[in-house]
């Protein structure tokens, strides 16, 4: 079975057909890309799968387990982690703290220990820092841990938000355009820390990028989107030799 | 006939919180801000007009001409001094700030005017009008309240819809930097908006305190607040939706008057908002806006 | 990893330090002036208020500064402390002889009934956002106002007795009117002293500070700041927003039976929507999120009225000028660039220390 399986899933607002009949599997241990040109709703399968929106039809199912309905705070929880198009880090809280609200499910204590700071408030909160810290190291960021977030450059604020996703333990991590904003040493450094974070830490990836040269170089499998519809699937040496994509992405 | 009675006076207590409505919504939709101190200006408008026909003894229209005169001044000079500096300043800095302009009205008004109530002559004058034989009693200022709200509605409406600095206005509340780049003048814009809101309050203060002829330096407060609410009841930005929140929240504040308890109405206009708000979170006509992920 | 504690310690600690440095001495002062006679009676009657008062700051500034929601009903919280703390103390008379046992006791009961208001009103409120949200706060405050305002309360040898819009229950002999509708409360024995609100807001920053330096804490600021962000990591946000909304408004409570317990006479009118703005001016000027600039704000623009006795007549005026004057102030450019040159010590501070250490 695969982890991730999505079947014939669709959105509509209003009259617009955002996504129609789109049907994905994702097997573990995966690295798939989502491409297509702008606004052929790949962020929108982004935000059913994380249930932001809701699908008006079709399924989605996480090792078996439906996602649909669920609360994006519960998918959070089943295994599934998000990074954004449009950076969204906690821009007042320290670099280090972002990192830990990340945590916030994975070393947990009461509220009263949150009040009163009794109990295993120390060693939990030391706990934390430890692992956060670890976190940062991966993406090369323990030198601004202390930072604002707001004030980190764009390109560790990108990492910083993997990285704040990883922290969440995720059996699945979808990553909106990694890459965007960076320039091409900054995105092949980005791409092998991708690689690397796989392996390191056996999570699942589903990235979407808009070029299509990017993704497939580490991509294993790449689904195209267009107009919401899926235009093609398969390797990437099979879907950029397909015309029909070819064609999507210059034009007639 | 009493319910017909009660349904007039709401209408008509509404057509007030309306107009002052109209002032809230009009500066929100174009300077995004809450503009606390608009209830102040309402009770600025009530003294100039009451110092104008008893001390002066100016006949009453000149009174209500000076008193629009004076609160568009200082609107638009409340907007120069103290809103202007801070319009790339946080929300929360401006409402503080729109709060010091309304400390600062009602105690330059006690200064001036003292504690004490000043009853307030109306400047409608003439007894009311019998309907049904009798049995139906209607008061001018009632009719001429519900009448002045009706026209500066239609004005208002065809001003922003016809012509060139209602289009501006309306540019400039749907995108300041935009309406810049297309050759608006945009401080000019907001100190219209400011100067017709303000305009509107004073002719809604003298109308008030012709209803309810008591003038106090907080006279403006609890209608300021209340328009306040009967704008967001509408849909905040929305010139017919303070129109219509205006005339709802006076029918359910009378009703509730009449018929549950005068020392709960406000309770219960409240409520009510609460109730309107939790059902339709951007009020009765506003426009719904969702963040895009 | 050093270098990230002492980081981490600097900034929590220092706000911890500067805000119970700053009570702790405030107090110390105050009671060598009282003792040393040289406080003004009318200062001495501002003591307890100001406690109140920065009790109020201190929890407003978790809904408002902390959660990121502005609430314009705060003080509708404080009536529902106050007036549950002073039904608890007089009806307790009898029974308990001590008056601080009757005032602890007011004061918890404060907190509890206005921690279930703070829940009837934030489980529909925190559905709501911006302004919306403000406005609904502001409603529910007037709608506290007014219910208290028709609210009658006695006591007699079979217990305690309720109505509302009018006086509906007769009073065996002996009995007592407590809360009598729109008149209040009359008679309160004054049992708040200048140390037992020392005490109260020790207490409220010990557990404020907590909060905001925890796992609780960061779930509340993640949802100011991105609230989809925050639920994309697994944050339940209405959870937390409820949680923030309704511890603020326990200590809300806590404050308000303080206050109340300071006066002999109290009514629901105290505590409208003026005094809801009072505490939120304290909030903004003392600093989005920031406690000890709470404390202070709460302190200076309290007694400014009463250091402003001189000019009797023009205090509010000046006191409405300085209030626009500071926002100027606090939003012009000149204070931007101090900011500016600030932030850039801080920064090439930061980067030396960072060479040094590595």
């Amino acid at each position: 079975m695969a982890m991730l399986e999505v079947t014939s899933l669709g959105i509509s607002f209003g009259g617009l057909r955002a996504v129609d009949e789109l049907s994905m599997k994702i097997e573990e241990g995966g690295l798939v890309g989502l491409i297509g040109p702008n606004g052929a709703g790949k962020t929108t399968v982004f935000n059913m799968l994380t249930g932001v929106y809701r699908p008006t039809d079709g399924g989605i199912r996480l090792d078996g387990q439906n996602l649909i309905g669920k609360k994006p705070h519960d998918i959070c929880k089943m295994g599934v982690a998000r990074t954004f198009q449009n950076i969204r880090l906690f821009a007042n809280l320290s670099v280090l703290d972002n990192v830990k609200t990340g945590l916030h499910n994975e070393i947990t204590y009461s509220l009263a220990e949150s009040l009163l700071h009794l109990g295993s408030y120390r060693k939990k909160e030391r706990a934390m820092d430890a692992r956060a810290m670890e976190l940062l190291g991966v993406f090369g960021l323990e030198g601004v841990a202390g930072y604002k977030a707001a004030n980190l450059p764009y390109g560790q604020q990108r990492k910083l938000e993997i990285a704040r996703a990883l922290a969440t333990d995720p059996k699945l991590l979808l990553l909106d355009e990694p890459a965007a904003g960076m320039n091409p040493n900054e995105t092949a450094e980005l791409m092998e820390t991708i690689e690397l974070v796989r392996k390191k830490f056996g999570v699942t990836v589903l990235l979407i990028e808009h070029d299509m040269k990017l993704v497939s170089g580490i991509c294993e499998y790449l689904y195209v989107l267009n107009f919401g519809r899926l235009l093609a699937e398969g390797t990437p040496g099979e879907v950029l030799s397909n015309p029909e994509v070819v064609t999507a992405y210059l034009g007639e | 006939m009493s319910f017909l009675t009660n349904l007039i006076n709401g209408i008509s207590l509404g057509s007030i919180y309306a107009i002052i409505a109209l002032g809230y919504t009009m500066v929100y939709g174009i300077a995004k801000m809450l503009n606390f101190a608009h209830g102040d200006v309402i009770m600025v408008g009530g003294y100039m007009c009451f110092c104008a026909t008893t001390y002066l003894g100016w006949p009453p229209l000149a009174g209500v001409a000076l008193a629009v005169v004076v609160c568009t001044a200082l609107g638009v000079v409340i907007e120069r001094l103290a809103y202007k500096p801070l319009r790339m300043a946080p929300a929360l800095a401006v409402l503080i700030t729109a709060i010091g302009v309304s400390y600062f009205l009602q105690n330059a008004a006690l200064l001036i005017w003292g504690s004490s109530t000043k009853s307030f002559t109306s400047v409608i004058s003439g007894s009311p009008v019998q309907l049904f034989g009798g049995q139906l009693t209607i008061t001018r200022v009632t009719i001429v309240t519900i009448v002045a709200c009706i026209v500066i509605m239609l004005a208002l409406t065809l001003f922003t819809s016809r012509t060139k600095m209602g289009t501006a206005m309306r540019a400039v509340s749907e995108d300041k930097g935009a309406a810049q780049l297309m050759g608006i003048n945009v401080n000019t814009t907001i100190s219209l908006t400011f100067a017709i809101g303000s305009g509107l309050a004073a002719i809604a203060g003298v109308l008030l305190c012709s209803a309810y002829p008591t003038l106090l330096p907080t006279t403006g407060s609890m209608p300021g607040i209340k328009a306040f609410t009967a704008a967001v009841f509408g849909g905040i930005g929305s010139i017919p939706g303070a129109l219509l929140g205006g005339i709802l929240l006076g029918i359910i504040e009378i009703f509730a008057k009449a018929y549950i308890s005068t020392q709960l109405s406000d309770a219960i206009v409240f409520a009510v908002l609460i109730v309107v708000l939790l059902v339709k979170p951007d009020g009765l006509l506003g426009k719904r806006v969702s963040e895009k992920v | 990893m050093d270098k990230l504690k002492k980081y981490t310690a600097s900034t929590a600690g220092r706000d911890r330090l500067l805000s119970f440095g700053i009570v702790i001495i405030a107090y110390a002062v105050v009671q060598a002036m009282v003792l040393g006679d040289s406080l003004s009676s009318a200062m001495q009657g501002l003591l307890v208020p100001i406690c109140a008062y920065i009790i109020m700051a201190v929890s407003l500034n978790l809904t408002v500064g902390i959660l990121g929601e502005l609430s314009l009903g705060h003080a509708g919280f404080m009536s529902v402390g106050a007036f549950s703390g002073i039904v608890v103390t007089t009806s307790l008379a009898d029974t308990v002889p001590s008056g601080v046992v009757r005032l602890i006791l007011a004061i918890i009961v404060g907190a509890i009934c206005a921690a279930i208001a703070g829940v009837i009103v934030g489980v529909p409120v925190l559905r709501l956002k911006g302004d919306y949200l403000a406005i609904v706060t502001l409603a529910f405050g007037e709608i506290i106002k007014n219910i208290i305002n028709v609210l009658y309360v006695g006591k007699d040898a079979s217990g305690l007795h309720f109505s509302i819009l009018e006086q509906k229950f007769e009073l065996a002999e002996g009995g007592k009117m407590i809360i009598n509708g729109p008149m209040g409360v009359s008679g309160v024995q004054k049992l708040s002293t200048f140390t037992s609100g020392f005490v109260l807001i020790l207490i409220t920053l010990f557990i404020v500070l907590n909060l905001i330096n925890s796992r609780a804490g960061r779930a509340i600021m993640s949802v100011r700041d991105n609230k989809i962000a925050a639920d994309s990591i697994g944050i339940s946000t209405t959870h937390y927003k409820l949680m923030a909304f309704v511890i603020s408004a326990a200590f809300a409570g806590m404050a308000g039976a303080l206050y109340a317990m300071n006066y002999s006479t109290i009514t629901a009118a105290k505590f409208d929507f003026n005094t809801s703005i009072l505490i939120l001016v304290f909030v903004v000027l003392g600093g989005l999120g920031n406690v000890w600039g709470s404390i202070i704000a709460a302190t200076l623009l309290t007694l400014l009225p009463e250091l402003l006795r001189a000019v009797n007549s023009y205090r509010m005026l000046i006191y409405a000028i300085l209030l626009i004057a500071m926002m100027l102030f606090n939003n012009s450019p000149l204070k931007a660039r101090l900011l500016e040159k600030r932030g850039m010590k801080q920064m090439e501070k930061l980067e030396k220390s960072e060479k040094g250490g590595a």
